[in-house]
């Protein structure tokens, strides 16, 4: 029974941190942009839809794309006005990704007050899967999830656009050299990455709770994902996503009050990682940055 | 004896004028200094003193990470590790041994420097971003052993009834502010010293460094341990001025906010993240009469300042007020035509601050 509870567990919060990772990931390695607004989007992803969904009463459909829409239309115009202009100083980037997302919180905290909300289920009813009780919204938010990576992973490998978003990443100096709009490509990634944070803020909100400050636990689990992974690679940030999803998940259902030691435990499995392999999994240095 | 102490007062008086008055940046930090020694004797205002303190000992903290992230380039996330170990540390030798806080606070930045040395262990194996970001864990996973072990840290309520700091107020404040002094003090004599520019090398290229046969393992757990024992007593002061330790002592929240204030104010200078605190902590807590929009404006106000001043104010305001020589690299009164040190002529169009980073 409790093996079941943890795959599926594992899946889902994985699934979710692998979305949310990867985006973050791409933005870093082509714009070198370390986001730290990223999962503050997808916590207003999910107060977006919450708002249209029910004060709005727009079928969930409507809901779900104007949100994503939205939420990928303010993000690009707040990295190009903002963020962009600073790209060149990484510790000013940081301070205003992290300032911009208290703001998202604050403006939150404003509309909505500090209290907890939640979301009825899109899909009401459950099913028994592997001989353990599944809500039906637990399989829907899989499937989402899992589509969402299936799709990144053909535009990335499998168009043209892909090409030129890797190549960025790999090396932008020669990217630029080749033709390439860098900028361009930057902004298009940064698209990307919000329409990813947004899917995975709307897909999971009926799952937990909303709360104004819930961006910050998806961040810590993130920013882990990405270093364990190794910077520069999008295989490794996946991969390493669903380690610390399954980690957390385990920590939760075989501890006895696991939920407290579950950030604990994800933290000292990447150091222990890192200590073995500073690189990450995946990763490799780059010439010149030694 | 009396010629001695006339020949002294000579003495501290020229350089007065030559080294303080001579540039407009430090005689407005020695005016602020006089402002924050002589506060007690101009308000008598409880709240306003605790505002003091508080903003005191949270420059204190802000510029022992500027020793460790603008200094040796090791960009800490974790910087709260330091300031909770200190303020836990300080409040259970406190409570559980009985110590007055002249002894507990000095082990609360033990245990800091203790912490100091752990985190220096990823901080050697691990390289620019990677470190950063590892060293958000650390606090994350003392927050989740708290949080598991309520009878000994008290939780999410945290441990409360820690002794007073001092009799009164203006006791701590001046206990608070003589303390942040000294040891900013300190550490800027440390930055600015030959480790300083190791420290410094090191940020920039420490294959090199090791290259030149400088053990820069060691010059790099200096500056964890000097940073660690610095935040440390940031918190033990925390600890016993504000009477409670909770978990939001570690919280992340807390590291990066620091990095806000310090990059606001300016770093790899130790004293930009002090000016940095000293402008962003009291105006937050004015904003308090708007409580809704208090981070709302906060936010607003960094983003303005950052989008036209990526350098720190600190950086910002010395480039408005001075200059450099262009022979000898002295930095002059914007006003002066001749160079006061080697009396070259002054370039007419101000110099741009070369970007370091």
């Amino acid at each position: 029974m409790l093996w079941q509870q943890v795959l599926v567990g594992g899946l889902l919060s994985g699934g979710t941190y692998a979305v949310l990772a990867l985006g973050f990931a791409l933005v870093f390695g082509v714009a070198r942009i370390l986001n730290l607004t990223h999962t503050a989007y997808y916590m207003v992803a999910a107060y977006l839809f919450f708002d249209l969904g029910r004060s709005a009463g727009l079928p969930a459909p409507v809901a779900i794309v104007l949100a994503l829409a939205l939420v990928a239309a303010t993000g690009m115009v707040v990295y190009r006005l903002l963020v962009e202009p600073l790209r060149e100083q990484l510790t000013a980037v940081m301070i205003m990704t992290v300032v911009l997302a208290i703001a998202l919180q604050e403006t939150l905290t404003l509309h909505y007050g500090n209290n907890y909300r939640s979301l009825p289920p899109l899909l009401p009813g459950d099913t028994t899967v592997l001989g353990i009780q599944v809500t039906l919204q637990q399989l829907l938010t899989l499937a989402t999830v899992w589509a969402a990576l299936g799709a990144i992973w053909l535009v990335l490998f499998r168009t043209k656009l892909g090409i030129a978003i890797r190549a960025t990443a790999e090396d932008r100096e020669t990217a630029n050299l080749m033709g390439m709009n860098v900028g361009r490509v930057a902004m298009i990634t940064v698209g990307l990455s919000l329409i990813m944070a947004a899917l995975a803020g709307v897909t999971v909100a009926p799952l937990y709770v909303l709360h104004p400050r819930m961006w910050l636990h998806p961040l810590i689990i993130v920013l882990a994902a990405v270093i364990l992974g190794g910077i520069g690679s999008l295989r490794g940030s996946v991969y390493a996503a669903f380690i610390l999803g399954f980690t957390e998940t385990l920590v939760v259902f075989v501890v006895p009050q696991g939920a407290f030691l579950r950030e604990s435990v994800s933290m000292l499995v990447m150091l222990t990682v890192l200590l073995i392999r500073p690189e990450g999994l995946f990763g490799r240095f780059f010439e010149g940055e030694r | 004896m009396y010629a001695a102490a006339r020949h002294l007062t000579t003495k501290l008086l020229h350089d007065f004028r030559g080294e303080i008055l001579a540039l407009p940046t430090r005689t407005i930090l020695f005016a602020a200094t006089v402002l924050l020694l002589v506060l007690p004797l101009l308000t008598r205002d409880v709240y306003l003193l605790r505002i003091a303190t508080l903003t005191c000992i949270f420059a204190l903290y802000a510029a022992s990470w500027d020793l460790l992230a603008g200094f040796a380039g090791q960009m800490s996330f974790g910087h709260a590790m330091f300031f909770g170990v200190g303020a836990y540390a300080a409040a259970l030798l406190n409570l559980t041994a009985g110590l007055p806080p002249g002894l507990s606070i000095p082990g609360g930045a033990l245990a800091a420097v203790v912490a100091g040395l752990v985190l220096g262990v990823p901080g050697l194996r691990l390289r620019g971003p990677y470190f950063t970001l590892a060293s958000l864990a650390f606090p994350v996973i003392l927050t989740g052993l708290i949080f598991y072990f309520p009878d000994f840290t008290g939780g999410e309520l945290g441990l409360l009834g820690v002794a007073r700091l001092g009799s009164s107020r203006v006791v701590e404040y001046y206990l608070v502010l003589a303390l942040m002094l000294a040891l900013a003090l300190g550490l800027w004599k440390v930055a600015t010293s030959h480790t300083g520019v190791i420290l410094h090398a090191i940020r920039e290229d420490e294959i090199a460094v090791r290259a030149s046969g400088i053990n820069t393992t060691r010059y790099k757990l200096l500056a964890f341990c000097l940073s660690g024992l610095c935040a440390g007593v940031a918190g033990g002061l925390y600890a016993h001025f504000m009477r409670v330790v909770g978990p939001s002592t570690l919280e992340p929240l807390l590291s990066l906010q620091l990095i806000v204030w310090a990059i606001f104010g300016g770093m790899t200078t130790i004293y930009g993240p002090i000016i940095g605190v000293f402008i962003l902590y009291p105006l937050m807590e004015y904003l308090r009469a708007l409580p809704e929009y208090r981070m709302l404006l906060f936010a607003a106000i960094v983003v303005v300042a950052l989008r036209f001043m990526p350098e720190g104010v600190s950086a910002w305001v010395q480039d408005r007020l001075e200059r450099q020589c262009p022979r000898c690299k002295e930095r002059n009164a914007v006003t002066r035509r001749h160079c006061r040190v080697c009396g070259a002529a002054m370039l007419p169009q101000p110099k741009r601050r070369e970007v370091s980073r």
